[in-house]
């Protein structure tokens, strides 16, 4: 017995399906894709009206398990990600102890299936404890199932030490995400210019970002190797990434839902769920960030879901910890501001949420509804307004400072592997 | 709702220009009740106003005590330490036991910028701030208005310099949002490290160039300079600074005849002001002092008593 999709009209990043198609699931496989399947024995998901998707794939979340189970953890941040449909989630190393050895990836791994929602596979830190001083072993956790390597949370601060993290990582073929924040400059709670000034709170300046993403696009150059920029927040990168990619130097990078639905204004409330790093930029960045995602410079967009504790949120701006939760937002915000904004059709919506990330870390099976890969398919309703409210927050905290906006597309149903892991009930 | 018309003194961005000088009107009656014998009125009797610290301020809290006390309401003193935020209270917690109390305004003052507002948005008692972070310190702007005021007898079309360390300064802040509402032409002058960035979108002038702003000024204010922008890189030496942008006795020269010079204190003497100058006759540093009780007193009359002066409330308690 399979589960058998009924009336599907398929968004994959190659474009719409003309006819709606029924989709047969087996074993955790697409098994078939044709205009009539008969229904069987089959659980049937009528799909009539609806978008059926591969998967959302996000390459930048934070779980915080081990060590900030109060924040999130495994079971609940998986819960977040499939309501929000994505089923494959990359997890950043930063937490306690950091992911930078075997034994907390085995973890981590061993928990997620435990839960078994949605697939998390965990991103290694570049350097021991994320210190930024010896290399971590990289054979080991490529082995051992980490996807990627980041520092997040901070940049690999030391040129030499990035260089040699890049060479070596080739050899293993593995990807490096940098955090582009240049920590030697002083560290700001808000973008510098009118709106930190205005408020007395000390601003981080756009160059904090842009000085480590041109230094990386050119160690990438240098070397003849390929580096992936997290979360861009600022449109001098993205004229920066643009040039990079028009000489042939092998960077990628992505956009978080924040920074093309929100600005610096945000700010002026002191509400700490505006409080995220790199920080909220101005209206021209916004433009520039969703001009980079028109026109491929950037590739993908990843949620940077960081969730923190109300009692750590309910501080003082300069002292309260940065991040917002983002999984259950990112798909309304993203259809929101970029399909009906007139920036991106629906395929490429698919091809920056779904298929180009499973690309990007090289994933074969995922990103895309076909016969033979992975049944990871989320069900949309692409008209349906709603709004996002406090009470319906799956994740184990609430810091979001999109509580009370008003959304258009849905996620009625997040099939992973096979198995329904959420469906909206009224 | 926040903000000066729900009974709140945050930003002076708030305020219209109308609201600015019905506050500085009716400090003008105010400050005479100071110099009377018997320094009280019975204004607001009854109500309790609580002094919130976490940052320690002499003047500014004796000031706002004063104002209170001589409009007969009780006053109480709260400093949190701001280490009490390591163990787990905040500064919200704190202001919401104290609310829980039944008091009717609360005067914060707080390190971390926008401290008054979060808290004017989560409690229902005023709130006045007394300074948060490097955002705003509206009543110190207020004195110094109502001091240019008296001292000159206008600020339109007045050519007002700001002259010091304006990246961490709330008092500069305050001063440009009050004084260009009022029709001031601004300059602001100090080392191009400590001039905060787009400040030009405020509306006024930036120089590097004491001799600049010296010669045209009407006033001159000096900021306190904090010594710790040495070690923090923002100066190259504390000698240097003075050497250029510390007013002596022979840079006064070029100012013009009348100028006052304002510092909102403490002087930091031999620094931004020399010893002679600050006690000289073109000063006006505890005119301001003075004048801040006044101030303060019409702030919170507006704020809890009546929204514009009864005649009946400057009346002493013998009066009637």
């Amino acid at each position: 017995m399979g589960l058998l999709i009924k009336n599907a009209v398929i968004v994959n990043a190659r474009g719409i399906s003309r006819d709606s198609q029924d989709i047969l699931i087996e074993k955790g496989i697409i098994e078939e894709i044709s205009s009539k399947i008969p229904e069987g024995s089959h659980k049937v998901i009528d799909a009539k009206n609806k978008y059926v998707l591969p998967g959302l794939i996000d390459l930048h979340c934070h779980l915080r398990e081990p060590g900030h189970e109060h924040k999130e953890t495994i079971e609940t941040g998986s819960s977040a990600a499939a309501k929000g449909g994505f089923t494959t989630i990359c997890c950043m190393p930063n937490t306690k102890p950091v992911i930078d050895n075997e034994k907390v990836v085995v973890g981590i791994l061993k928990e997620a299936k435990r839960v078994g929602i949605v697939n998390v596979l965990p991103v290694g830190a570049v350097t021991k404890d994320q210190k930024g001083e010896e290399l971590t072993d990289i054979f080991e956790l490529k082995e051992s199932g980490c996807v990627a390597l980041s520092d997040d949370g901070r940049s690999v601060a030391n040129t030499q030490l990035t260089r040699n993290a890049l060479e070596y990582s080739k050899m293993a073929n593995m990807l490096l995400m940098e955090h582009c924040e240049d920590p030697t400059l002083s560290p700001g709670y808000m973008n510098e210019g009118k709106n930190s000034t205005i408020l007395g709170l000390k601003g981080l300046p756009e160059i904090s970002e842009t000085i480590i993403v041109a230094r990386d696009i050119e160690l990438a150059r240098y070397l003849k190797t390929r580096i992936h920029l997290s979360h861009i927040s600022s449109g001098r990168s993205v004229e920066l990434i643009r040039t990079a990619k028009a000489q042939g130097i092998a960077v990628t990078a992505e956009a978080c839902p924040h920074y093309f639905a929100l600005t610096e204004d945000a700010v002026q409330s002191f509400n700490t769920n505006t409080k995220v790093n790199p920080p909220l930029k101005t209206v021209d960045d916004v433009k520039a960030i969703k001009e980079g995602l028109k026109d491929g410079t950037l590739d993908c967009i990843t949620t940077d879901h960081a969730p923190h504790a109300l009692e750590e949120k309910e501080l003082e701006f300069d002292k309260a910890p940065v991040g917002m939760i983002g999984f259950e937002t990112a798909f309304g915000l993203a259809v929101t501001e970029l399909v009906n904004g007139k920036i991106l059709t629906w395929p490429k919506l698919v091809e920056k949420m779904s298929a180009r990330p499973a690309e990007i870390i090289a994933l074969k099976n995922k990103g895309i509804v076909e016969e033979g890969k992975d049944a990871d398919i989320i069900i949309v309703d692409p008209e349906k307004e709603w709004v996002f409210e406090e009470k319906d927050i799956v994740s184990k905290s609430k810091n979001s400072p999109f509580i009370g906006r008003e959304l258009k597309g849905f996620v009625e149903t997040t099939i992973c592997g096979g198995k329904v892991v959420f469906q909206f009930k009224q | 709702m926040i903000g000066w018309k729900a009974g709140d003194l945050l930003d002076l961005r708030d305020l219209t220009k109308e609201d600015i000088e019905l506050i500085l009107e009716t400090a003008k009656s105010f400050k005479e009740v100071s110099t009377r014998d018997i320094k009280k009125v019975p204004a607001l009797r009854g109500k309790t106003v609580v002094m919130l610290f976490s940052e320690p301020s002499t003047r500014t809290r004796i000031s706002f005590e004063l104002a209170a006390k001589r409009l007969s309401a009780d006053t109480l003193n709260v400093t949190v330490s701001a280490s009490s935020l390591l163990k787990g209270e905040s500064m919200l917690d704190m202001a919401k036991n104290i609310e829980a109390m039944n008091v009717d305004m609360i005067v914060v003052r707080h390190k971390s910028a926008g401290v008054p507002q979060i808290l004017a948005e989560a409690l229902g008692p005023g709130i006045i701030n007394a300074g948060d972070g490097c955002r705003a310190h509206p009543t110190q702007a207020l004195l110094d208005m109502f001091t240019i005021k008296e001292k000159l007898g206008k600020i339109e079309g007045l050519n007002i310099a700001i002259v010091g360390d304006i990246l961490h300064s709330r008092v500069a802040r305050s001063n440009i949002h009050g004084l260009i509402k009022m029709g001031a032409n601004v300059t602001l002058c100090g080392p191009t490290t400590l001039i905060p960035p787009d400040i030009e979108q405020e509306g006024v002038k930036v120089t590097y160039k004491l001799e600049d702003v010296l010669k045209i000024s009407d006033v001159l204010m000096f900021l306190r300079l904090q010594k710790e922008r040495q070690e923090e890189k923002y100066l190259s030496s504390i000698r240097e600074y003075t050497k250029l942008f510390g007013l002596n006795k022979e840079k006064l020269k070029m100012a013009k005849k009348n100028v006052i010079i304002m510092h909102p204190g403490p002087v930091n003497r031999g620094i931004e002001l020399s010893a002679d100058v600050a006690d000289g006759p073109q000063s006006v540093i505890l005119d301001q002092v003075t004048n801040g009780v006044a101030v303060r007193m019409a702030i919170l009359y507006l704020l809890l008593g009546k929204k514009e002066l009864v005649s009946d409330d400057l009346k002493g308690q013998g009066d009637s």
